[in-house]
Order: C-alpha cells, then structure tokens, then sequence
C-alpha cells in the first residue's frame, strides 16, 4: 500500500531515482535553467523587507538573462513567503531544496529567520547567500551560509560614534525588540561601543514585535534624562514608537539601523522621525555611477526608489551569478568554494571581498530624517 | 520613579481600560443572558476599527500622519457607521451561529464561539491583509500638559466617548422597555417568556448593543495605538473578558471596573515591572480571580442547581 | 505463556517499525516525510486531549502549554546529557536513543506535574470558567518561556550545536510512542478508572453521589493528559533546530481542539484520525494558511450545528466495524 500510494504521490511526495545523482553533478540533466530559491518576508508586518529585495533580485535576474544568462543557462528564481516567521523560513528552504530543486538560496533579510532558513541550507549543503541580514551569528551557522552586507557589530559602532562624536550625545536610552536576534544583537553593539567611547545608556527598555502600545516604556524613558534614543528595531514599530514619543511629548532624536529601511516607515511615523538618524547600506542621493544606474533601472521597472535592501537583494543575485560563472558549475561545493573566494566584486552597495567569516567588509552610511525623506549625512569605513 | 511619571502611567492605564470596558460590555451583557462567553467578541471589535478606518477613508480624512484631522460631526459619522455595521454583524453571528445551538449542552455553543472568532480573525487576515495598517487620524492630534503630565485630545476622546457610551447604556438598560426587559431575560429566561417578552428579539438586541460598543472600543483603540491589525482582536478581546469576569460577568458596573482596573494594571506592570509581562498579569488576575472569588467583585453567588 | 505472547508481539513491532523507518527514509522526500511525523506527534496530542476534553468531560483549551514544558525540558536534557553519555558510548544510535529517551520522559514528567499544578486548582470549576483558565494558564506559561533569558526567552533555544537540536525525532520514535500512548489510554478508557471518567463527564454530582473521588480524578486524567502533551513536544522539539515560545501559542490549542472535535469528543479513533488530518492540512495548505484556518473554523461551526458528535461521536473503530459485521438479516 505503501508503494502503490507513492506511486500515486510520486511527482509530489517521493524521491526520483537518480535525483542524488542529479545534484552531485551539478547539471540538471535535460533542464536548461538554473533555479536560485528565494525566501523572504512578502507578507506580515515586515512585507517590505521581502517585497523590495524580492523586486531587486528579479532585475538583476532579468538583466543577467538578458545578457546570455549564466553558464550557457537562463536563471530563474522561485520565491517563498515566511511571512516573518521563523518556522515558516526553515520551512519555506525545505521546500526550496526539496520541491523546487534550488541549485543555490537568496534570503533573508531578517537574521532570526535567516538564522533558521540557514541551518537547513547548512545541514543540506545547499550555498545560501543572505542579502542583508546583519547578526553575526547567521554565517557561524556553517561553510555554506554567507552575506553581502555587514554585520551588527560593525553596525552598532557606527550609530554609537556617530551619535558620540557627531551629535555630542553622553546619554542614550535603549529601547530593543526582544522578539529578533538582529535587535538583541544590534543593541548589545552599540551598548558596548557607546560605553567604550565614553558614553552613558541611561535606561534601557525593551518591546515585542507586533506591540502596539510603547508609552510605558517611552514614559520610563523620558524620565531618564536621555539626549537620544537608540530604538534597533524594523519599521514596523519604529513608525509608531516615534509617533508615541512625540505624543508623550518626548522631544529627543531617535536612532537605529537598516531595519528601518522602509518606505512604510514615513508613512506611519510622519514628522515625528524628523531629525533622527539611521545607518543603512546604500543611500540613493550619493551613490556611485554603477549604483545610480541600478536606481534609474528600478525606478524605470518599478517606479519607486529602491531601498538600500533592496540594493543589497540586487547584489545577493550578482555575487551568486558571480561565482557561478567563476567555478564553472551550479555543483553546491564549488559554488561554495567561489562563493568563499570572491574578491573585490564591484556592486552596487561597494566593493565585496568576502573574508575567512564569510562577510564583506563594507561601508556604512548614516542618514538623516527630514520631511519624509532620508538625507544622507555621513559615510562610515569599517 | 517621580510622580508625574506614575500619574502618565496611571492616565495612559485608565484610557486603555476604558477601551477595554467597552468591550467588556458586550462580553457581560451576552453572558448574563445566554450563559456563553461570545469568543468571536474580540473579532467584532476588530471589524468595528476596521470599520471606521474604512469609512474614515471613505469620508475623506486628510490621511497624512500628522494631518489636520476630520470635521466633528464626519468623525461622529465615521464612528456611527462602524459601530452600525459591528451592530449588524453582532446580529448575524447570533443568528446564524449561536441560536441554532443555544439548546445544546454547554460545551457545543463554546465550541462554535471558537469556530466563529477563528473564522472572523482569518477572513478579516484575507480581506484585509496582514499587513498593519496606520489608524486615519479622525481627531486632529493635540497636547497639552497638565504638571509634567501629557494629556492628548485623544485620550480625552477616549474617556468622553467611553462614559458617555457608558451612561448611555445605563439609561438604556435601567429606564426603557428594552433595557427592563434585558434585565428580565438574564434574570430568568423562562420567566420573562412567560411575561410576554419576545426573548429572541431581546437577545438580538443584545448583541447588537454589545457589538456597538466594542466597535466603538475599535476606534478608539486604533487612534490611540496608531497601528491596526487583523489580529489585534484576540489578545484585547481576551483582557476584556477577564475585565468582565473581575467586575463579575453579567454585571455592567462590573464590567466597567474590571475594564479600568486590567488596564491600569497592564499599564504599571509595563511601566514598572516588565514591559514584557503586561499579558501575563491579565492572565494571573483572571486565575486569582477565579480561585479566590469566582463571582468576581460586584457578582453574586449562583448555587449549582442538580 | 501470556507475557511471551506478549513479549513476541512487542518485538515484531518493534522489527516492524524499524522496516518502515527505512523504507520512509528511502522513499520519501523530506517534505512528505516531515508530514507524516507531524502526524504522528498530532494523534499523540489529540489522543491525550481527548482523554480529558472527551472522556471526562473538562474542557480544557490551554494544552499547548504542556506541549512547551515537554519540548523545552526535553530540549534542555538533550543538551546536558548528550556530551556525557556521548561520551561513554560514542556518538551512535544506542546513545541518541537513550539520550532522546531520558529527555522525552524528562519532559513528561515535568509536563504532568504541571498539569497537576494547573489541574488542581483549576478542576473546580465547571465548563466555560474551566476552559478559560486553563487558557489563561497555557498563555502564562507560554509567556513565562517567552521571558528566560536562559531558555533563549522569545528567540529561542536551540541547544549548543551551531546547527541547532539534534534531529533526533525519526518515524520510529514518533510511531513508537503514539502506538504506546494510544495503547495506553485505550486500556486506560476502557478501564474502572475510565468508567469512572466517563461517570464525572455525564453527571458529575451523581457520580460523587456514587462515592467516585471525582477532583482526584480529574486531576489525575488531567495530568496524564499533560505529560503526553510534554511527550509530543519533546517529539516536536527535536524535529525543529529550536524550540520557540511561537510554536505553542493560543493557536496551537485551537488545533489541538479541531483534531479532537473532527474526530468525535470521546472516541480515540476519532482522534486518531483527527491529528492525522490536522497534520496533512497543515503542511499542505502552508501557504494559504488563513484558508486552511478558515477551514477549520467553518469545520468546526458546522460539525457543531449539524453532527456535534463529530466523525466517530463517542464510538470507535471497532464499534462501528463490528456494528457492521453483526447487522441482522434482513427478514424476509
């Protein structure tokens, strides 16, 4: 019965003789694509981190195409919606690996779920190629797990000496997201670089994802005596954490990082974010000539400016297609290998080296908040 | 820890548990006459902010974030409309869902109260996307500061539109036909049937009542907290039913009690313990509650009947 | 001579089960093999919630919260135990299959006095009171695990290998225990101390009227109930790389509550089929997930208006089979 219900299941359920050796050789025999699996956030309160990477990918997908594709093939990229959650990421790369046949995996934004969309990449030694989640522990995970962008603790310095040596800040108040790795991590960051440069963290509160109501915490704070508050978190709260302090009559700057990159995030904060700051990977007022030719091609495609995650989704695609071509095949050890062995790959967001940790060392750039729109205000070499 | 402080956590408490009253209300009044807690009641206060948010828009509110506000009396329509509309979907789940099983043993009609705010929570996920959406700004925002306290016109509107919903109802309840009649039916069923009161009307009116206020409680709720979700009905609608079990369920002052006391303490638990326990306090309040004093604090004690 | 026979019988199974354990991995692909756990680990749970929802009668919609007291300590123990016992016996089978044992029972252990800690306060009351405290106690202790900083609090805890938990859960474990546990409470249910449940769920008073230590049992029924929710979380644990407090929320009870409800409150067959199903929805309909919870609520509205006796009412598979096989000729 057994037998005879996968048979009936076999496209679906059970394994294809040979499909082993498929894989090994790298060449999906009779299949004249190449298939990179994506999974990220398209729906949920962080919908913008997976749709505007998502966006990305596909030009750079399209242009890659449209110029022979790679290895003599055609690339073609499935997505998977986690809908920010982490079950559903170690799911969705299952299904990349399993159903969709994947040569090598994009994702994700967020570190939580890249931390367990990558262990089982890492456990079926699939490449996985994170475009811009910043926790350090996500390529500890293992040799087939890597990133194009920088990681936390990197990101916290920035913040922390800008707002020290820049806005002259001695006290700062915390206020993380206790619900992801990537805010956790961030905030312990910036805490030690503050405080190592001289500086006070006054208070520090915490929320969870998909709170609504801050004005305990933003209460506590604005009793602390705090010139600025670091808020690490996505733009999903950030918004309204912003207006909440405005309403409380909390007048000091907020802070954060890339996780606010997001346009949802003027949309709901308004003119309470105005004179707060955040670092990010690319800003589209000072880019390079490679990088404006990557805005104007997304504003053509998609008629908004890209974010700099979307920037790094861009990248993500290049750097795969980059490595592919230099190890001769999709075979996942030697696209490893490549993948480990890239050099100066000239991008969109900079230059990618990736180094022994299997991160780049990149650039930050810090952005100001006025009116609706981020100003680029300062450029921060690692 | 200054004193300010605490009357801001204290004022921030008190306007939440106002909303949780509203809610509350519907939870009460359905239980004290039909015995069954309305699970789907969270999910109608979701529908009625969803309700406002879409008529607000319709209406065309200036939708910028920090934009001038509404007119009053579009604002009153906005909220007419939605608490119309929760009034009237209030009336169909009764209908369709709880009067066809309002016979059966008591686990059937719980079991269905589950499937019907199961269903809401998700048709709403797939109407309305996951995606949070920011509340319209229906009241143009202002502040004022009061000794160190900030006070919003919002926080004010919270108040003004709960009590008067509130004194509302109390006139409705204690002074019309109606109101004595509802009275009746959760007093004895039977009874009042045999008075000549059309019970299956009464009890519509019921949860068109209830339904209304928590709609309202949705409105608010959305201009105090700025983000709305789908999802937001099931841990809200939760609180306010502890509210209701605390204030004794079945009792309206009760609710309203219940309502501002979970809020408050939500609130200074949040402020002064742990942001990240304000759930559980809730929680702990309704198993204290229902250790120690079952009836709650204004209920009464029912012998079980053999 | 019996306990030969039974000795025989446990052996071939157990041959058995390892016969299917390779031929699964061999045929199936992850994804369906994945399916066919979490249907294992679901008849756990729906078997062990219907003996206290539908046997005796408590309903209780908080389970999720034993599940997470049994995955997280089974999570834990794993963890401490492994480098020791690893370490006499060498990385293999025999000691992963203690390990993983020892960590399974761990947790039901845990899980069942928590079910006592809950049941016994709780057990009082009647009906709707009953259902939202223990709610109210599955929500606590799923916040409580979302704030220890030493489990991981709301990110989670995945033990101390890079790669996560050690995927300890296989068919064999998942098949094993459900035949145990399902094999358990059916002798359980069809026992004097089922009768006695099955006495308190139809008419309590009376049943205390007839000198049934109705609190002690329920609490006893209740507890028991716990420790297999804990068996199935330490199961569920090692299938995931971590245990997060996610996994064992609101949601997870009111699945739990389908599975039995499908089935028929009282009938372990139902239950059987009841996880099987919820499991097989789950994964097929992962990403339409509002559809597939809709599904289950207009299940649940409908079976309650139209046959509230659910699939099996209270009857069982052998009830019906052999109802089946003794109807009467048709006189002619």
């Amino acid at each position: 019965m057994l037998l005879a219900s996968c048979a009936g299941l076999n496209g679906f359920a059970c394994k294809k003789p040979g499909q082993a050796e498929q894989r090994a050789s790298g060449s999906s025999a009779g299949s004249n694509a190449i298939t990179i699996g994506h999974y990220a956030s398209m729906t949920g309160a962080t919908a913008h981190f997976g749709q505007d990477t998502d966006k990305a990918a596909r030009l750079a997908i399209e242009q890659l195409n449209a110029q022979g594709g790679v290895l003599g093939k055609q690339l073609e990229l499935v997505t998977l919606d986690t809908r920010g959650d982490s079950a559903e990421a170690a799911n969705a790369v299952t299904r990349l690996i399993d159903v969709e046949k994947v040569h090598a995996i994009i994702g994700e934004v967020a570190s939580s779920l890249s931390l367990a969309g990558g262990r089982i990449a890492q456990r079926r030694s699939i490449p996985m190629v994170s475009p811009s989640s910043t926790n350090p522990k996500v390529t500890e995970v293992g040799d087939y797990i890597f990133r194009v962008c920088y990681i936390d603790p990197f990101q916290g310095k920035v913040m922390a000496t800008f707002a020290r040596d820049n806005l002259k800040f001695g006290k700062v108040a915390l206020l993380k997201d206790v619900k992801n790795d990537y805010s956790i991590g961030l905030a312990d960051s910036f805490r030690s670089a503050f405080e190592a440069a001289g500086g006070q963290i006054v208070v520090e509160q915490s929320y969870s994802a998909g709170d609504t109501d801050f004005s305990a915490q933003l209460t506590a704070i604005k009793g602390s005596g705090a010139q600025a508050i670091y808020v690490p978190g996505y733009y999903s709260e950030v918004g309204a954490i912003a207006r909440t302090a405005e309403r409380l009559g909390l007048k000091v700057p907020l802070m954060g990082g890339d996780g606010w990159d997001a346009p949802d995030l003027f949309k709901i904060g308004g003119s309470a974010l105005n004179g707060s700051y955040f670092s990010n990977h690319f800003a589209t007022d000072t880019a390079t000539p490679r990088a404006q030719r990557f805005v104007a091609d997304f504003k053509a495609k998609f008629g908004q400016e890209p974010t700099g995650l979307a920037a790094l989704g861009y990248d993500a695609v290049l750097v795969l297609a980059d490595a592919m071509k230099r190890a001769g095949s999709t075979d996942p050890r030697a696209l490893r290998d490549a993948l480990a062995a890239t050099k100066n790959f000239e991008a969109v967001t900079g230059s990618i080296t990736i180094d022994k940790d299997r991160n780049p060392q990149k650039s930050s750039v810090v952005l100001e908040i006025e009116d609706g729109k981020a100003k680029f205000v300062a450029l921060v070499a690692p | 820890m200054s004193l300010s402080q605490l009357l801001q956590q204290i004022l921030n408490g008190l306007s939440l548990g106002s909303i949780y009253a509203l809610i509350a209300l519907g939870y009460t009044m359905v239980y004290g006459i039909l015995k069954l807690i309305n699970f789907a009641h969270g999910e109608v206060f979701m529908v009625g902010a969803y309700a406002g948010y879409f008529a607000a828009l319709g209406l065309g509110v200036d939708q910028a974030a920090s934009g001038g506000g509404f007119p009053l009396h579009l604002a009153a329509l906005a909220l007419a409309l939605a608490m119309g509309s929760a009034a009237l979907l209030g009336m169909a789940i009764e209908y369709l869902a709880y009067r066809p099983v309002r016979n059966a043993p008591r686990l059937t009609p719980l079991i269905t109260a589950i499937g019907v705010s199961l269903f809401l929570q998700n048709a709403a996920l797939l109407a309305f996307s996951p995606n949070p959406r920011p509340y319209p700004p229906i009241l143009r925002e202002l502040r004022y500061e009061v000794g160190g306290v900030i006070v919003t016109n919002v926080k004010l509107a919270i108040f003004a539109v709960a009590i008067a919903l509130m004194l509302l109802l109390r006139w409705f309840v204690q002074s019309t036909w109606t109101g004595k009649a509802m009275r009746a039916v959760a007093t004895n069923v039977d009874a009042a049937r045999l008075m000549g009161i059309d019970v299956n009307r009464i009890i519509r009116v019921t949860f068109a009542v209830g339904s209304a206020l928590a709609a309202a409680g949705g409105i608010l709720f959305g201009l105090d907290q700025i983000m709305i979700n789908p999802s937001m009905g099931v841990l809200t609608g939760l609180k306010a039913f502890v509210a209701a079990v605390l204030g004794g369920i079945g009792n309206i002052q009760g609710a309203v009690v219940g309502g501002l006391l979970i809020g408050l303490a939500e609130q200074l638990t949040a402020g002064y313990i742990s942001p990240d326990y304000r759930d559980a306090i809730t929680f702990l309040i309704l198993i204290l509650i229902l250790m120690l004093r079952p009836q709650g604090l204004f209920g009464l004690v029912r012998p079980e009947k053999v | 001579m019996f306990w030969l026979r039974r000795a025989g019988i446990a052996l071939a199974v157990v041959l058995g089960l390892i016969g299917l354990e390779l031929a699964l991995e061999a045929l199936l692909i992850e994804y369906a093999q994945r399916i066919l756990l979490l249907a294992g680990i679901n008849v756990i749970l729906a078997v062990s919630l219907n003996l206290i929802n539908g046997t005796t009668g408590q309903f209780s919609i908080g389970h999720a919260g034993f599940m997470a007291i049994g995955a997280y300590t089974a999570a834990v123990v794993g963890t401490e135990l492994a480098p020791g016992i690893e370490g006499v016996l060498g990385p293999g089978l025999l000691a992963s299959a203690i390990i993983f044992n020892l960590a399974l029972l761990t947790g039901a252990l845990l899980a069942g006095a928590a079910g006592v800690a809950v049941g016994a306060p709780s057990l009082r009351l009647r009906g709707d009171y009953l259902a939202v405290v223990t709610l109210g106690f599955g929500e606590i202790i799923r916040i409580l695990f979302n704030n220890a900083e030493f489990l991981g609090a709301a990110t989670g805890y995945f033990g101390d290998r890079p790669a996560g938990l050690p995927p300890y859960t296989s068919f064999f474990w998942v098949l094993g225990w459900a035949i145990l546990v399902v094999l358990g409470i059916r002798n359980l249910t069809f026992s004097q101390i089922g009768r006695s449940l099955i006495a308190i769920r139809e008419d309590e008073v009376a049943a205390e009227a007839m000198a049934t230590p109705s609190t002690r049992l329920k609490v006893l029924a209740f507890s028991l109930s716990a420790a297999c929710a804990g068996i199935a979380g330490g199961l569920f644990a090692h299938m995931q790389a971590g245990v997060r407090p996610e996994d064992f929320r609101f949601e997870k009870s009111i699945d739990m509550i389908v599975m039995i409800i499908i089935g028929g409150l009282g009938s372990i067959s139902g239950a059987v089929v009841g996880g099987v199903f919820v499991a097989v929805t789950l994964e097929l309909m992962r990403d339409l997930q509002e559809y597939r919870l809709v599904l289950y609520a207009l299940l649940l509205i409908v079976i309650m208006l139209v046959r509230p006796k659910g699939l099996f009412g209270d009857r069982e598979l052998s009830d019906i089979v052999r109802a089946r096989l003794t109807r009467p000729e048709a006189s002619k």
